[in-house]
């Protein structure tokens, strides 16, 4: 099996933190405790409740459409904003109509401190080139298959914003309370290759 | 802020031999702006070290995808800076 301190993307990222270092540029400690930061209660699970709040709160719904970053921090979620290194987040709301999807064909960008650290496919070359030009095909393949009349709708992460996708609150869910609701919403659901 | 919603803009056909956010799927083509996000740094002056960037309008702009393909019924929107574009 290969470890993965063996594949060459983590030799060259483990010789390019030692040029850093050794410039002066920064030290293992604080890569370390930026990375921590960055994984420190990252999930899936921080999404899934305020898509759950909004499915209960319409109040609370049109403030996760205007202003994530204010909708997270009335939940209890830390996001900074762009100029404290964090990032604006914008969520897309799912309709009879829109189906979301997000990409980042650049690197593989997405808001890790509510969705988790991001899965590889997110990462890999195949989704990043062909969700901007066959996002029904890419759909797909993770089982999704829409109507024609809902049109799908790609958002490329190329800036300092963040997507996350509120999707469509199933059919039968009405005596449901926010918990249990949270629970039906999965991290591909935030992405948008699962309807929920 | 220079281009309100709903204005059409295109993507300057530029090639540069530095870092830049703008995907090369998109140059040259025109969409519509849907938001204007903030103002940020441009990576392209802050990749190279230039002190200090440019702070420019970003801007959310949605493309068809006939437009950037040749077929497919979905739209693709991208941040884009705004010394990347032009209105049309």
């Amino acid at each position: 099996m290969t470890e993965h301190d063996d594949l060459p993307a983590a030799a060259r990222t483990r010789r390019l933190e030692e040029r850093l270092i050794a410039a002066g540029l920064t030290s293992d400690d604080e890569i370390d405790d930026f990375l921590t930061r960055l994984y420190a209660n990252a999930s899936p699970v921080n999404g899934a409740q305020l898509v759950a709040r909004a499915w209960t709160n319409p109040a609370f719904r049109e403030l996760l459409l205007a202003d994530g970053n204010a909708a997270a921090a009335v939940s209890g979620f830390s996001v900074p904003p762009p100029r404290k290194h964090g990032y604006q987040l914008r969520v897309v709301a799912n309709t009879d109509r829109v189906h979301n999807v997000i990409v980042c064909t650049l690197c593989s960008c997405y808001p890790v401190s509510l969705l988790g650290p991001s899965p590889g496919w997110y990462k890999s070359f195949a989704y990043r080139s062909q969700t901007v030009r066959e996002p029904r095909a890419v759909l797909a393949e993770f089982g999704v298959t829409l109507p024609d009349t809902v049109q799908i709708s790609v958002w490329d992460s190329t800036s300092e914003a963040r997507y996350m996708v509120l999707p469509a609150r199933p059919a039968g869910t009405d005596g449901l309370d926010a918990e249990q609701l949270a629970a039906l919403v999965t991290r591909n659901g935030l992405i948008g290759t699962a309807l929920v | 802020m220079t281009y309100a919603p709903g204005t059409r803009v295109r993507v300057r056909a530029f090639d540069p031999n530095h870092h830049t956010r703008m995907p090369r799927y998109v140059r040259g083509q025109a969409g519509e702006v849907v938001a204007a996000l903030g103002r940020w740094p441009l990576p392209d002056d802050s990749a190279r070290g230039i002190t200090p960037p440019r702070v420019q309008t970003c801007y959310a702009v949605r493309f068809s995808a006939t437009d950037l393909w040749g077929s497919g019924d979905h739209t693709v929107t991208v941040d884009l800076w705004e010394s990347y574009l032009d209105r049309t």
